[in-house]
């Protein structure tokens, strides 16, 4: 909490240095880390459109953002899962009604290297691979080799995601590798033909081979219809239904030909 | 008269005072982070005891209900830091050697910058080219699994190791007095004897330390084997099994750790084991290096 905190005001303040004038005014958004690179995107762009907004944000997690619209400490909060019942009820015991805005789709696709010759695996194929019950390749169409199941740290949303949609929530196998980021995962598996992995759809690129799920193909169109099983919705919160700037900034970002191609650039599936 | 000498013990007794803080602050220092693990981890040792915390095989702090048990992280440690230690000391020491006794001046005057400047190689610099260079030519040349594995940790740490341990062994070794040589040579002794039954035992408190600070270099370091130790939280089988060893694990969790949850107070305790194992380290060398000293010229 502390640590989020001290994030929180190292954001506002590096913002506020950058303020040339007083007057202006400012626009907080605070919140979830994911959601974070589309507000920061969404924000500069939005700067530049109108020059007498300050935008701040901070990365502070998905909890807190939600915690700051309640306690009205924020004009708008991130989050990458939805508001949870106890923090409804404080919203409600502080007199707040929180209105929820889907902003963009995070979309997980497993990938492995190009020479696999796997191409499709089925949710339950994965969660075997994962868990640790499949673990050579030809159990699922492949060569007579061990799997390299490579998994995200415990601290990134995209594995929450994973386990929640694949593993459903089954233990990740102890021979499960970790590592810390997506782009460290993108390395391993262009890298290894025995790998499997799971990036965020922005990172996709030449050298993996992204896998359908139970024949349903990777793409920004099949994510969108939400058609592709590992996928969940990032929002933003406001307290009551914004006005105001916070009204103009939500319509800037939900635009589609302003803010919705910025959440494609910023590694995301756009609502539309 | 009086005055000036009562002036003169005031500035000693000031400068007393002075160099007393500097040299206490360190020991302070130590102190607090000491007490400071061991407050943010005991809360831990509720809901886990210390022998499943020690000797328990799955570490799942993030499921419920959770697992805290570390022994696949201090085992992960253990082998990667060995298979460091392995290739580092003779590789090290072999270097020292040449450098302070074969080389000629000028080699050596233009070597040993060399090996000190790979010493400050930046660690993530070492990590990826561990990731992107040698995983792949590992996974090729041995068909293995994955590149990303307790051998390629090793060799990385030992990549760090080798550095400070040869600086360190090498100004030992160059310390020890000529004339200690120049006896041992009157005598009749090769160069081969010289080196191994004279100049190896005067310097060796010298090197004992050298290769502790090398061993715990590699024991703390993080990012290198956070990047290519593979981070499978598992006992390994062979030396091409991925690993997690422990400041991996601290440094991949703490970020998602709610503050003073299970979780947060289990990675501070992992981190009281990390410092109680060096601690022991030191005092292993302290212990070797007081039974192995030479008095005389020869001591450093």
């Amino acid at each position: 909490m502390k640590r989020a905190v001290l994030l929180a005001m190292i954001g506002i303040m590096t913002c506020c240095v950058g303020a040339g004038s007083a007057l202006a005014t400012t626009l907080n958004i605070n919140g979830s880390t994911t959601v974070l690179p589309i507000a920061q995107k969404v924000g500069e762009a939005y700067s530049k459109a109108h020059p007498e907004v300050n935008v701040t944000i901070a990365g502070t997690g998905s909890g807190n953002g939600i915690k700051a619209v309640i306690d009205g400490m924020t004009d708008i909060g991130m989050s990458s899962r939805w508001i949870r019942e106890g923090e409804v009820k404080l919203a409600f015991e502080n007199g707040k009604y929180v209105v929820p805005f889907a902003v963009a789709l995070d979309a997980i696709i497993p990938v492995v290297h190009p020479d696999n010759p796997v191409s499709d695996l089925t949710l339950e194929q994965l969660r075997g691979i994962y868990n640790g019950k499949i673990s050579n390749w030809k159990e699922v169409g492949g060569p007579d080799r061990r799997i390299a199941s490579i998994s995200r740290d415990s601290s990134s949303g995209t594995y929450g995601v994973w386990v929640d949609t694949v593993l459903k929530g089954d233990r990740i196998g102890p021979r499960s590798q970790l590592l810390p980021s997506n782009g460290a995962i993108v390395q391993a598996v262009s890298n290894n033909p025995f790998a499997i992995g799971y990036v965020g759809i922005g990172y996709l690129r030449d050298g993996l081979k992204p896998l359908s799920i139970g024949g349903v193909a990777p793409s920004y169109e099949n994510a969108q219809s939400g058609a592709f099983p590992v996928s969940r919705t990032l929002w933003m919160f406001t307290d009551n239904w914004p006005d105001g700037e916070r009204l103009r900034f939500i319509n800037f970002l939900l635009h589609p030909q302003k803010g919705q191609p910025l959440v494609k650039e910023s590694g995301y599936v756009p609502l539309y | 008269m009086s005055e000036t000498s009562a002036k003169k013990n005031k500035l000693d007794l000031f400068f007393h005072l002075v160099f007393l803080v500097a040299g206490a602050s360190g020991v302070i220092i130590l102190g607090l982070i000491f007490a400071f693990l061991v407050m943010e981890s005991l809360p831990i040792f509720n809901v886990v005891s210390v022998k499943d915390f020690i000797l328990g095989l799955d570490w799942y702090p993030t499921y419920l209900p959770a697992d805290y048990g570390i022994l696949p992280l201090i085992v992960g440690s253990a082998c990667v830091v060995a298979l460091a230690t392995l290739i580092a000391i003779p590789l090290g020491i072999g270097t020292a050697f040449y450098l302070a006794e074969i080389a000629h001046p000028r080699t050596r005057a233009m070597i040993k910058p060399v090996i000190e400047l790979i010493e400050g190689l930046p660690t993530v610099v070492i990590g990826f080219f561990g990731m992107v260079v040698v995983a792949p030519y590992l996974q090729r040349t041995f068909n293995l699994t994955t590149g990303l594995n307790m051998f390629n940790a090793g060799i990385m740490l030992s990549f760090m190791a080798v550095p400070t341990i040869a600086s360190i062994a090498e100004d030992a070794i160059y310390s020890v007095p000529v004339h200690v040589r120049e006896g041992s040579l009157a005598l009749g002794a090769s160069q081969w004897e010289t080196l191994y039954r004279v100049v190896f035992p005067a310097a060796l408190s010298g090197i004992s330390t050298a290769v502790i600070l090398g061993i715990a270099r590699a024991l703390g370091e993080t990012m290198v084997v956070l990047m290519v130790a593979g981070g499978a939280a598992m006992i390994p089988e062979s030396i091409f099994d991925p690993v997690r060893p422990m400041p991996a694990n601290i440094a991949a969790e703490m970020g998602n750790a709610a503050f003073r949850s299970d979780h947060y107070h289990a990675l501070f305790a992992i981190g009281l084991v990390l410092f109680v194992i060096t601690f022991l380290f030191n005092m292993l060398a302290t212990w070797i290096a007081n039974r192995h000293k030479q008095v005389g010229a020869a001591s450093l």
